[in-house]
C-alpha cells in the first residue's frame, strides 16, 4: 500500500513532530544555524504549515565570528520567506572581548550556550527547534526528539522521560523548556539527498572555490576577514576548499576538494572516511564533551 | 531505493548487546576512521586490556562508560549493500525497563540476546513481553557467548527449547534462533567455523532479507493535528495518514461526533493533490462546517468508535505507583484529555504470565486494566487501528510519563455525549444539575464528577438533594445552552418548555449548572432577559458576575483524593 520513500518517511516524521509543537506548545521558536540541517529545518517548517506561515518566529544565535557569507544568506532568506528573524548576541561578552583565540572551550560556552539560554529566557520561548541529528554525535545518539530542559535549561540524560511511538509529552511548568529535533533521525546521506530533491537553498561555502585559507592544527582554516591573525609559522594560501559543516570561522575546519555541484558534493559524501564533525575543532577536545556542554544548556 | 528495517536490541546486562551492534558495524566496514580510532583509543582506557571493546561506540555518555553499562536507548544509523537499517540499542537493567520500552516502541523486529551460560533469564522474559505489548512481531533470538560454551550444540538447543515455550506463551510466531559471539564475531557477518552444526542465516544475512511489512488496517483515518486557517477562505485539518487513501469527493466521517461531511480539497505538504495515502502528511478541507478540531479523527469506510472508557495493558514507568483513581493526563492519537484509572484487573507477572490481584502498580510492572476519559474520544483496540489504541499516562503535578499502554477492549460509554439530562419531545436538553464539586486537595484544583447519567422526562422525580447541593422542591431550571426551561413542582419535573415560551413564576430559578439567578420579581426577570438578548443569547462572564451566585443551593466539599467510582 505505502509507497513513500525512506526520504518520504523521514518527512512525514519531522513534518508530524513540527505540528505538533505547533499544536501543543505554547511559545515555540526554531533556531536557526544557516546550516545545511538548518536549511532543511526550516523548508520542514515552510511545507508543514502550508498554506500558512510558520507560526512561530526563527532565532540565530549570532558569536559575531561566523562566516561573512552565513550572514548574508541569512538575512537574504528572511528577507525572501518573509520569516520573523531574531539575532541574538551576548553583548555584554562580545564587550567583554571574548573570542575564539584567547578564551578555547569558554569561548563556545560564553557565545553560544549563554547567549542562547539569555535569548530563550528573554523572549520566554517554551521549546525550541533544533537541527541535531542522532548520526552527528554519541550524546546525541541517546537524547529525545522532545528533550526536557529543567529551569536552568539543563539536560538530565539519566533521567529522560520515556518517550512513545508518536506519543509526546510537551507538558512543562513554567520556567522550563522542550528542545525538539524534527530531524533526529536523519542521516547526513539523508539531508544532502532531501537538499537535491527539493532543491533547498544553501550557503555557498559548502561548496569548493578558491578561498584564502591557512593550516593550523591539523585544520584548514579560512581567513575570513582580518582579526584572524596569522602566526610567523603560518602562510596564507588561495586553495580549492568547501566545508562539511558551518559554524564561527577560526574554529570550523575546511576540507580541500573540488566539489562545486551538489551531485559532486554528495559523491564526496557517500564516500568519505571520516565523520563530519570532525571538522568541528570542539568536538575533539575531551571524550563526553558534548554531553558536558548539552548538560549545562548547549543545544 | 533501499528498504529501511527499524530494530532494537535487548535482553538482559551484560548480554552484549552494544557489543553485538558494534561489531556488527565494524565488521561491515560501516564505520567511519575517525570513529574507529577513537574506539581503539577509548579501548585503551577501557577494561578489554588493549583489545577492542566494540560497546564502547553506542554507550555515548560519561555515566554509561563510567559504569560499563547501557542507560538509554542509543539509536545508529547504518546501510549495507542490501539495506538501511536504524538500530535502537537499549539497556539491560531492570531499573532502566522503561528506556528498553521506548526502544520497543519505535523498532518493526526485536534482536533479544540471550548468554549461552545462562540461557533464558527473567530480563529475557520481560523484554520479549515488552516487545510483544509494544507491539513488534518479529523476533530473533540470539544466543549469545557461544564462545563460553565452546560452541557445544546441546546447549543451543535446550535453550532453544526454553525459547519456544517463551514464544508459544506470548503468541509470538515469526521468531528465529541464532548462536553468536558478539566479541569474537562468530554468525553476525560470516558464517562460523565453529558452529558447523548451525545451517541457518547469519544475523546480518537475516536482518538484511526479513521481509516486516505489516498487514494493511482497514479503512482509512487521519487523526487530526491543527487546524490551518491561514484566511477566512481556507479552512484545513493538518495531520498524517495513519491507513489506507482519501480522494477529493469522498464522503468522510469524523469522530468523535460522526458527523458528515465530503472532502472538498487535499494539499500533500505544499502541493494540491487529488489523492493522497498513508503516511503522507496532508491538509484535508471539507465542503461543510462540521466541527472539526486538533484530537478529532477524521475516517473512510470504517466504523470507529466514540468512547470515554476503555481496557488497556499499561507499562507502569514512574517512581510514584499508579493510584487507583488519581487523575491524569492521557494522550491518544491527537487528543490530550484527562483520565482515570477506575479499576485495576490485575498485575500480568512478567516472568510467569500469571495474573496476579493488586491494588498498586509500581515501576517496570504490567497491568490490565480500566481507564475512564474525561471526553468521549474516537479509539480502537490496539490490533485495529494502532494509532488509535496507543497511549500514554502524563502525572498531572510532575508531568513525567507515567505509563504507557495499548487498548485492548473499547467499551461503550453512554449515549449522552452531550450531556443530555433532560429530553420531551424534540428537546434534548444538557445540564451539570446534578454534578458534584470537590476541592482536591491533592493537585489544589476543583473539579466535578456526577455518579450516573440519567435521562429525565416530564414526570419523573429528580435528585433535588446531593452531596454538593440542596435544590428546592419547587423550581424552574433555565438551560441556557439549549433556551429551554424545566419546571419542578413537589420534585417532580411537571413541565419542559422552550424559553421563549417561559414566563417568570415567582418561584426559585437556577441555570443548568445549578447555580441560583439572583431574581425576585418579574420586572427583574424581564431585565435580565434583555441583558441575555443583548449579549447575543449567551450567558456570558458578564452577565454570571451580576446574576449567579454560586453558593445558594451548592457548595464545594475537600477531598483528599477524588476519584471517580
Amino acid at each position: 500500500m505505502s509507497n513513500l520513500t525512506h526520504l518520504d518517511e523521514l518527512e512525514a516524521e519531522a513534518i508530524y513532530i513540527i505540528r505538533e509543537v505547533a499544536a501543543e506548545c505554547e511559545k515555540p521558536v526554531m533556531l536557526y544555524s544557516i546550516g545545511k540541517d538548518s536549511s532543511v529545518l526550516l523548508h520542514l517548517a515552510l511545507k508543514a504549515f502550508y498554506p500558512e506561515k510558520p507560526p512561530f518566529p526563527f532565532m540565530h544565535i549570532d558569536t559575531k565570528w561566523k562566516f561573512k557569507e552565513m550572514i548574508e544568506f541569512r538575512d537574504r532568506k528572511a528577507k525572501e520567506l518573509g520569516i520573523e528573524m531574531i539575532v541574538h548576541s551576548n553583548e555584554e561578552a562580545i564587550k567583554q572581548g571574548i573570542n575564539p583565540f584567547e578564551h578555547g572551550s569558554a569561548y563556545t560556552d560564553i557565545m553560544k550556550t549563554q547567549a542562547l539560554k539569555q535569548a530563550l529566557t528573554k523572549h520566554g520561548f517554551t521549546a525550541a527547534f533544533g537541527g541535531g541529528r542522532r548520526d552527528e554525535e554519541k550524546s546525541r545518539a541517546k537524547e529525545r526528539v522532545f528533550s526536557f530542559r529543567n529551569e536552568l535549561h539543563a539536560w538530565d540524560p539519566k533521567n529522560q522521560r520515556p518517550e512513545m511511538w508518536k506519543l509526546y509529552n510537551t507538558k512543562i511548568k513554567k520556567g522550563e523548556s522542550m528542545r525538539v529535533f524534527p530531524i533526529s533521525n536523519w542521516t547526513e546521506k539523508d539531508i544532502w539527498q532531501y537538499i537535491q530533491r527539493e532543491n533547498i537553498d544553501i550557503v555557498s561555502l559548502y561548496y569548493s572555490a578558491k578561498r584564502p585559507t591557512i593550516e593550523r592544527d591539523g585544520n584548514i582554516i579560512m581567513v575570513d576577514d582580518e582579526r584572524l591573525k596569522i602566526l610567523p609559522n603560518e602562510k596564507v594560501e588561495y586553495k580549492n576548499v568547501r566545508f562539511r559543516t558551518l559554524g564561527c570561522y577560526p574554529l570550523t575546519g575546511g576540507c580541500y576538494s573540488t566539489a562545486t555541484t551538489l551531485d559532486e558534493i554528495i559523491e564526496e559524501t557517500l564516500s568519505a572516511v571520516s565523520s563530519e564533525r570532525t571538522t568541528r575543532v570542539i568536538d575533539n577536545e575531551a571524550a563526553g564533551s558534548m554531553e558536558r556542554r548539552k548538560r549545562e544548556g548547549y543545544f | 531505493m533501499k528498504s529501511l528495517l527499524k530494530f532494537i536490541t535487548c535482553g538482559s546486562v551484560d548480554d552484549g548487546k552494544s557489543t553485538l551492534i558494534g561489531h556488527i558495524l565494524y565488521d561491515s566496514k560501516l564505520l567511519y576512521t575517525d570513529q574507529e580510532k577513537a574506539l581503539e583509543l577509548d579501548s585503551k582506557v577501557g577494561s578489554r586490556d588493549g583489545h577492542i571493546d566494540y560497546s564502547l561506540l553506542l554507550d555515548g555518555l560519561i555515566a554509561e562508560r563510567e559504569q560499563g553499562i547501557t542507560i538509554d536507548v542509543a539509536y545508529r544509523y547504518f546501510t549495507t549493500q542490501n539495506r538501511s537499517f536504524i538500530v535502537a540499542d537499549t539497556p539491560g537493567h531492570e531499573e532502566y525497563t522503561r528506556n528498553m520500552a521506548v526502544g520497543a516502541s519505535f523498532a518493526q523486529l526485536s534482536i533479544i540476546l540471550l548468554n549461552a551460560k545462562t540461557g533464558v533469564l527473567v530480563q529475557t522474559r520481560r523484554h520479549a513481553r515488552i516487545c510483544s505489548l509494544m507491539g513488534i512481531k518479529h523476533f530473533v533470538f540470539a544466543i549469545n557467548k557461544m564462545d563460553l560454551v565452546n560452541y557445544d550444540e546441546e546447549r543451543f538447543i535446550e535453550i532453544s527449547k526454553s525459547i519456544e515455550e517463551l514464544a508459544k506463551s506470548l503468541g509470538i510466531s515469526g521468531y528465529t534462533i541464532v548462536p553468536i559471539s558478539a566479541t569474537e564475531g562468530d554468525n553476525l557477518t560470516k558464517k562460523s567455523e565453529n558452529t558447523p552444526w548451525y545451517i541457518g542465516e547469519t544475523l546480518l544475512s537475516h536482518l538484511e532479507n526479513i521481509d516486516v511489512i505489516d498487514d494493511d488496517e482497514d479503512g482509512f483515518y487521519i487523526p487530526i493535528q491543527r487546524v490551518c486557517r491561514p484566511n477566512h477562505t481556507f479552512r484545513g485539518f493538518q495531520g498524517q495518514i495513519e491507513s489506507g487513501s482519501i480522494s477529493v469527493g469522498d464522503k468522510i466521517i469524523v469522530l468523535p461526533k460522526k458527523e458528515e461531511a465530503t472532502v472538498k480539497s487535499i494539499h500533500y505538504l505544499e502541493k494540491e493533490v487529488q489523492s493522497a495515502i498513508k503516511g503522507q502528511p496532508v491538509t484535508i478541507q471539507l465542503d461543510r462546517e462540521v466541527d472539526v478540531s486538533r484530537g478529532s479523527v477524521i475516517s473512510k469506510d470504517i466504523n470507529l468508535k466514540s468512547s470515554r472508557k476503555i481496557i488497556a495493558n499499561i507499562l507502569w514507568m514512574d517512581d510514584t505507583t499508579l493510584e487507583v483513581g488519581k487523575e491524569y493526563f492521557v494522550k491518544l492519537g491527537t487528543k490530550l484529555t484527562v483520565g482515570t484509572v477506575t479499576r485495576l484487573e490485575y498485575k500480568i507477572d512478567v516472568n510467569s504470565g500469571e495474573h496476579i490481584n493488586i491494588s498498586k502498580l509500581l515501576k517496570n510492572e504490567l497491568a490490565h486494566c480500566e481507564i475512564y476519559l474525561a471526553d468521549e474520544l474516537a479509539v480502537d483496540e490496539f490490533k485495529n487501528h494502532k494509532t488509535l489504541g496507543e497511549l500514554i499516562l502524563i502525572d498531572r503535578v510532575s508531568n513525567m510519563t507515567s505509563a504507557c499502554g495499548v487498548v485492548n477492549e473499547v467499551l461503550v460509554s453512554d449515549k449522552n455525549s452531550k450531556n443530555i439530562i433532560f429530553k420531551h419531545e424534540n428537546l434534548e436538553i444538557e445540564g451539570d444539575l446534578f454534578d458534584e464539586f470537590y476541592y482536591n486537595m491533592e493537585n489544589f484544583s476543583l473539579q466535578n464528577y456526577r455518579e450516573e447519567r440519567i435521562v429525565y422526562k416530564v414526570g419523573d422525580e429528580i435528585p433535588v438533594e446531593g452531596k454538593t447541593y440542596s435544590y428546592p422542591n419547587d423550581f424552574d431550571i433555565i438551560v441556557f445552552r439549549n433556551k429551554a426551561v424545566v419546571e419542578v413542582r413537589g420534585k417532580k419535573i411537571k413541565n419542559i418548555i422552550e424559553l421563549s415560551d417561559y414566563s417568570y413564576n415567582n418561584l426559585p430559578v437556577v441555570n443548568g449548572r445549578g447555580f441560583a439567578l439572583n431574581i425576585s420579581s418579574k420586572e427583574q426577570f424581564e431585565t435580565f432577559i434583555n441583558e441575555f438578548h443583548s449579549e447575543n443569547e449567551r450567558l456570558t462572564a458578564k452577565l454570571a458576575n451580576k446574576y449567579l451566585v454560586f453558593e445558594k443551593y451548592r457548595t464545594i466539599i475537600f477531598h483528599d483524593n477524588y476519584w471517580i467510582i
